[in-house]
């Protein structure tokens, strides 16, 4: 494993996601080592091939690693210890390779199902949210009627909203065609430093690396 | 509370069949202080031994159990050698949900007006190609040799191990086994039965041990298709269970352990026959002979599954004609008239067993459904595989119905219980499990996890998880589970009749009481409604869906 840039935060920095000698096995077979603080709007980028565990260790700061991998360190957000809690509640969200928009549910009943903090103005959000990604007027559609690039917005948008503590990307964009690859990860990134929390991309595309602009790390 | 559901569902399912076995055994041997048999005796089964014809009996239950399953089995696998998707196949798949959900009975009724001596085919043939004016003197049914029994049973058979043997292909690429057999020179069919017939055989072993125990003890069936004086060993033991005189309990007690007895021997043989035809099987594909047969096979393939198809749709037909014939004189093909008189005379006393078999349907394919779907949620959260026992839900699909029946009927009796509903429909549960849970086990485990991480993600709990994203996004294969549910329960008669002791009256055990009156127009009223009412839960498992989810696409797809 080697590390290429970035810096090593201070201890139990506000807003911090610190990964704590955290290891992954499979098997009894070693995958990966970790130590890294990122910091609010701060991106930790993980490359590697595929089998190399970088989605397994996703899965593990949310809170669904499947049983058969085995792991070992601490996942401290702001302070709080949030290694081995119900994925409800670690306060961690997910963006997947596909938008994974809930197909029984309109545009605006998907980015409403995460919605956190208060009921009444919860419409406006979410009216004001999609606008914020070129979809106004979008709320009532059927998902399954957007483009893919239109879904990809919807489902930042329900994370947004979501008000996550931190952001897990796991190579969100690997399933886009080149431009849109472009304007979408624009669009996430921005909207990532916005939320001032730290996240972790998984991926194994160096233009996503090289726009997250955070720690590099590169798992062989 | 969840992680008791496969227990639940696996006592719930063995209790009854084992229990019920177990309290065959004492009346069968004379001792059942109720009725005043205080002593073991072997006097039952003397008394078995001496009614007159009993060998018959026991032979025909055993070889109608036999030639049913094996002919149903060699015209399912001769079929599946030839398809080819064409559209005669695509045809005979679509059919083959709905063939399956028409109830026994029906398919019975319908089976008899078509062969009957005065049925529609002599109808169609007379007088024409046959020169009858009049119904021939043939014992066309109900033949001593039980022949329009198992003809019967075979037809109504087929789609079951058709549909489950197509469930059982994709896995197994019978496509490209076939191709690789050809390009080594095989013919197509000859190289399906040499690739592909033994991996599937046995992928559907235990849905072909389902349809013999089923075959060698059916009760409705055989009274309607099976032969009198003697009838089938199910048959006579039903009959002496509700004989008034009650000490002809201990007589019947007895017979129900014979007919363990027999399922379980023809269940042996047919092991017996497996081992002996792989033997031989295995010498036929090992010698190489790619050309022979093919040409056979193909022709046979498909005539005899055309007939099968065509058979119980014809039935349906039949029924429908008779229960809207006026004056019909015999060798007319059709009826001189229409006339709805016989669906107004009966409707008055349709309704009431018709809320019944709607009550006790629903109330069974709900309860198994919410047991099922408790019982895979279960598992997706401990994630890990099901526990093994759970092949104990083929239990009662491999026990004679009458067998452990009795049992309960006799346990309820000692208990003081009187018929009560809530039996009725514990007993008819045992049935609609195992098949919702066979329907439902694929699309829960296939389902994307993601999108209960998602849901997770989002802040939901694994509860609010399972209401908000899983079930509304499974309500397809969870409605078609319940229509399943709903048409196995019409179609059962035994556990209605046995455990409702007469009170508890439903459109089948209504439809089969009227084959012995032989009024046909009336039968056929009945037999339609019975025929009819499955389709009412397939067709809102069809439109639910469409409805709520007509604005989304995604939804349609699923």
């Amino acid at each position: 494993m080697e590390r290429t840039s970035g810096h090593a935060g201070p201890l139990a920095e506000a807003g911090c996601l610190q990964l704590q000698d955290v290891a992954l096995e499979l098997h009894g077979h070693h995958l990966l080592h970790l130590n890294e603080t990122i910091s609010p709007g701060g991106v930790l980028t993980v490359m590697g091939p595929s089998g190399s565990g970088k989605s397994t260790l996703l899965a593990w700061i949310a809170g669904f690693m499947s049983p058969s991998f085995h792991a070992t360190g601490r996942a401290i957000l702001d302070g709080e210890d949030i290694t081995g809690r119900p994925a409800e509640k670690t306060g961690v969200g997910l963006l997947f390779q596909d938008p994974l928009l809930f197909p029984h549910l309109s545009v605006a009943g998907n980015v409403r199902f995460g919605a956190r903090g208060g009921k009444d103005d919860v419409a406006e959000r979410v009216e004001n949210a999609l606008a914020s990604v070129g979809l106004a007027g979008f709320g009532h559609r059927d998902p399954e009627t957007l483009s893919g690039g239109q879904r990809a917005r919807v489902a930042l948008v329900r994370l947004i909203l979501s008000r996550p503590r931190a952001i897990l990307l796991d190579e969100p964009f690997s399933k886009l065609d080149t431009p849109l690859r472009r304007e979408l990860r624009a669009v996430v990134f921005e909207h990532l430093r916005q939320q001032n929390v730290p996240a972790v991309l998984v991926t194994h595309d160096q233009e996503d690396a090289d726009a997250a602009g955070g720690i590099i790390v590169t798992i062989d | 509370m969840l992680r008791l559901a496969p227990w639940i569902i696996v006592l719930s399912l063995v209790l009854p069949v084992v229990g019920g076995t177990l309290f065959t055994v004492p009346p069968a041997f004379g001792y059942l202080p109720v009725l005043g048999g205080d002593d073991w005796s072997f006097r039952p089964w003397l008394e078995l031994a001496a009614t007159p014809g009993i060998l018959r009996s026991v032979a025909v239950s055993f070889s109608s159990g036999l030639l049913a399953t094996g002919l149903a089995l060699i015209i399912v696998f001769l079929f599946l050698s030839t398809i080819a998707n064409t559209r005669f196949d695509r045809w005979i798949q679509r059919l083959v949900s709905p063939l399956l959900s028409i109830p026994h009975a029906a398919a019975a009724f319908g089976f008899a007006f078509l062969v009957a001596p005065s049925g529609l085919l002599l109808r169609w043939l007379s007088p024409s190609l046959t020169g009858f004016e009049r119904p021939p003197d043939w014992l066309l049914l109900n033949d001593p040799f039980g022949m329009s029994l198992i003809s019967g049973l075979v037809v109504k058979e087929i789609p079951f191990l058709l549909l489950v043997s197509l469930a059982g292909l994709p896995q197994l690429n019978a496509g490209q086994r076939v191709m690789l057999a050809r390009s080594l020179g095989y013919l197509p069919r000859v190289a399906w039965f040499k690739t592909v017939a033994p991996a599937l055989y046995p992928l559907i072993r235990l849905p072909v041990y389902a349809v013999l125990a089923f075959a060698t003890s059916t009760v409705d069936v055989a009274m309607i298709l099976g032969p009198n004086l003697p009838s089938t060993l199910s048959v006579q033991v039903v009959h002496w269970f509700n004989d008034p005189d009650l000490s002809r309990r201990f007589l019947a007690s007895a017979g129900a352990l014979l007919q363990l007895l027999v399922t379980a021997s023809t269940l042996s043989v047919w092991w017996g026959l497996e081992k002996l035809i792989g033997t031989g099987f295995n010498a036929w594909v090992a010698g190489g002979n790619r050309q022979r047969f093919d040409g056979t096979l193909w022709l046979a393939g498909r005539g005899l599954m055309l007939i099968a198809t065509l058979l119980p749709v014809l039935g349906l037909f039949a029924l429908a004609l008779n229960s809207v014939a006026g004056f019909w004189r015999f060798p007319d093909a059709w009826p001189g008239s229409i006339t709805l008189s016989h669906w107004l005379q009966a409707l008055p006393d349709l309704a009431r067993p018709f809320w019944m078999t709607m009550v006790i349907a629903t109330a069974a394919s709900v309860l198994a459904v919410a047991m099922v779907l408790a019982a895979l949620e279960h598992e997706q959260r401990r994630n890990r595989p099901a526990t093994r026992a759970l092949w104990l839900l083929y239990l009662p699909l491999l026990v004679p119905q009458v067998g452990f029946l009795s049992g309960i009927t006799v346990l309820s009796q000692m208990a003081g219980q009187a018929p009560a509903l809530w039996v009725v429909v514990w007993a008819h549960l045992l049935f609609v499990l195992p098949y919702v849970y066979l329907t439902l086990v694929e699309p829960y485990r296939r389902f994307d996890f993601r999108w209960i991480i998602l849901g997770r993600s989002l802040g939901l709990s694994v509860n609010q998880a399972f209401w908000r994203i899983r079930l509304p996004m499974m309500l397809r294969p969870v409605l078609t589970a319940m229509a399943l549910g709903v048409a196995i329960s019409v179609s059962l008669y035994l556990p209605t009749q046995m455990l409702g002791g007469g009170r508890i009256v439903t459109v089948t055990t209504e439809a089969v009481a009227l084959s012995s009156g032989g009024d046909r127009r009336l039968i056929g009223v009945w037999a339609m409604v019975q025929a009819i009412t499955p389709f009412i839960g397939f067709l809102l498992a069809l439109l639910i869906p469409r409805l709520l989810w007509k604005e989304r696409r995604g939804m349609q797809a699923l």
